[in-house]
């Protein structure tokens, strides 16, 4: 194993931590608040992950300004749009689940999943 | 360009705007525009698959004429033709047969929105046949999600809204996977389009380069889709929702909206990666044994359910593990086997769903095992079709069922190592299968009479529910289609799959 390639690429690394963050959150919290966190942290990773893979040391955001066109001025700009896109989808996500926390909040009084689910089992019985 | 290639995009696009318009009309015109607008786009798909026989090769149909490697594409060819003209159908009968459920358990003035939700399924559904982007896919997968998640908390019970939120969970986790994956593939062909990363992929394999980081997002795209369309270990969300939900989202869940993110890894694994780099990854092994564990767990599951509808869920997780054991199989005939599962398997279902409902009917809306005893007598219609289901299921010959069986096992002749495994595993799950599904027949048989069993008396003939008697009869005889005319729809199955990669 070559661990100098770790160090040099320490940003991706940091992505790929915060990405085990926030999935292991959205999977082993039970709290519902503490699950979309840990969902918008993923979704960010990755987001972070993306940027970093367009960006290019010393070039500039991809605007033409004083009739600059070469290449060798500007980043890459599809991450960044692939970013944006991403950025919609994770807000509709997240409002879903947020709407989703308020209805069970509303009904069981609790924001811990599995509470409600013994609820849930005790109110069939 | 002739006319008929524009409309892959104009049913999207149909789908997409039926839904709004829907939540502004009366519930009745709603009801109408959503039965006119899937319709439509059935005649639609079916003009493009007419066409792409035809023509006897795939197009490609450019968004807003940018070429590759910058524009979105759609890409046509007789499978994709085949698998929206069969979504639709499905759709539609799915759709038909829970209207008078989706009318007593759901709020009035919120099925409007239930309409808005089926239109952006099916569009979520057909984009994702269609499209040639690996991003555009992406976020057609969310919106099948989101839409999904609406169908499943539009009855507005504890249950319900608690299975739309474990689905939700379970599908965010797999969403993310799939990203992440996506996003390594992106960093290594530097392409979104899925025939330029083909092409990328083909040389890295070649050259041995960025071998690790392209097994890693195969697996996370693999993983990402199996967690969401349901595979074995991550199935735990799958008898609540298809449980509690209403008919029509049960119906629609188990045979389509699974079915759309398998055909995308069908898709990943043709088009985007390659089928031979695929082979050599090694990711298919792991496919393989979870399918078969999926096969039998999914099963003994089924056995132990007392809830009908449950069961029924439960036997779609076995179903699943079959499709992926067929992509494990790691040969084209697999993959052929595996895509006539997913036709079979959608049809048989979405009809177990519907007859259960009706057996249910005249059982006081009780969905436990024993309160249906002799319901097949009460409600002769879903009786029959009920049995119908359970045959194809098990795999008895002139229903669908066994054709995708003898396919299963043909294929599995070809490979070496996976025979035994596969064969036994079909034998045991076959055997599983007629274990939970003849018991039910048998108790829906039972004169209530003579088990000493209290039941409601209530009969329903054919005549007092038209609609969904002649519902019953359409998936019959689409089981009994693709049992008996299984031949042709192979062949295009197979044509189609030539022309896909």
């Amino acid at each position: 194993m070559n661990f100098a390639n770790l160090l040099d690429n320490y940003e991706e690394a940091v992505a790929m931590i915060l990405f085990v963050i926030g999935f292991s959150n959205l999977l082993l919290q039970p709290n519902l608040i503490k699950k979309i966190i840990g969902m918008n942290i993923m979704d960010t990773a990755i987001y972070l992950f993306l940027a970093l893979k367009g960006y290019i040391e010393g070039h500039k955001a991809p605007i033409v300004v004083d009739g600059v066109q070469s290449t060798e001025a500007y980043i890459n700009p599809i991450p960044s749009g692939l970013v944006l896109t991403g950025i919609v989808v994770s807000v509709s996500v997240s409002a879903l689940m947020l709407s989703l926390t308020i209805r069970l909040y509303r009904r069981y009084h609790t924001l811990n999943l599995d509470e409600i689910s013994t609820q849930i089992k005790k109110e069939d019985m | 360009m002739e006319f008929v290639q524009n409309f892959p995009f104009l049913t999207i696009i149909l789908a997409l705007f039926s839904g709004p318009l829907c939540s502004v009309l009366k519930s009745k015109a709603a009801k109408r525009v959503n039965t006119i607008s899937i319709a439509l786009i059935l005649v639609m798909s079916v003009a493009v698959l007419l066409f792409t026989l035809q023509t006897g090769e795939a197009y490609v149909y450019r968004m807003g004429h940018f070429s590759a490697p910058w524009g979105n594409e759609i890409r046509v060819g007789v499978l994709e033709a085949f698998m929206a003209v069969f979504f639709c159908v499905v759709m539609l009968l799915c759709m038909l047969g829970g209207r008078r459920e989706l009318a007593e358990e759901v709020e009035e003035t919120k099925q409007n929105l239930y309409y808005v939700m089926v239109g952006l399924l099916l569009s979520s559904l057909l984009a994702l046949i269609y499209t040639n982007d690996l991003f555009t896919a992406y976020v057609f997968v969310e919106i099948n999600t989101i839409s999904a998640c609406g169908l499943i908390m539009i009855r507005q019970n504890g249950r319900a809204i608690e299975a739309a939120t474990r689905y939700m969970i379970m599908s965010l986790l797999g969403s993310g996977l799939l990203l992440m994956g996506i996003c390594y593939l992106y960093d290594l062909t530097g392409h979104l389009l899925m025939s330029n990363i083909k092409e990328q992929v083909a040389i890295l394999a070649e050259t041995g380069e960025y071998h690790i980081p392209l097994l890693i997002s195969i697996t996370l795209m693999s993983v990402g889709l199996a967690i969401k369309s349901a595979l074995f270990p991550f199935h735990s969300w799958v008898p609540d929702a298809y449980g509690y939900s209403t008919l029509s989202s049960s119906a629609i869940l188990s045979s389509l909206v699974s079915k759309g993110y398998i055909f995308l890894v069908v898709k990943i694994f043709y088009r985007v990666i390659g089928f031979d780099v695929i082979r050599e990854s090694k990711v298919i092994n792991v496919l393989f044994v979870f399918g078969v564990m999926g096969m039998i767990f999914g099963s003994l599951s089924a056995i132990r359910e007392s809830n009908i509808r449950r069961m029924i869920a439960w036997s779609s997780v076995a179903q699943i593990g079959y499709i992926y054991m067929g992509f494990g199989l790691g040969t084209t005939a697999g993959m052929i086997a595996s895509l006539f599962h997913i036709l079979s398997h959608a049809a048989t279902k979405s009809m177990l769903f519907v007859s259960a409902s009706g057996l249910m009917d005249v059982s006081n809306h009780d969905t436990d095992f024993f309160a249906l005893t002799g319901s097949g007598y009460r409600n002769k219609a879903a009786g029959v079709a009920f049995t119908a289901g359970s045959l194809s299921m098990v795999g008895i010959p002139l229903f669908s069922g066994f054709i995708s069986k003898v396919l299963f096992a043909s294929a599995a002749y070809d490979t070496s190592g996976k025979l035994i495994p596969a064969m036994i595993a079909l034998a045991l799950s076959t055997l599983l299968n007629a274990i939970y599904f003849m018991k039910t027949v048998i108790r829906i048989y039972t004169p209530a009479h003579r088990a000493n069993i209290e039941t409601d008396s209530r009969v329903i003939t054919a005549k007092e529910q038209p609609q969904k008697t002649a519902v019953l009869a359409l998936f019959v005889v689409l089981n009994l289609i693709l049992g008996l005319f299984s031949e042709p729809i192979v062949n295009m199955l197979t044509q189609g799959l030539e022309m896909f990669g």
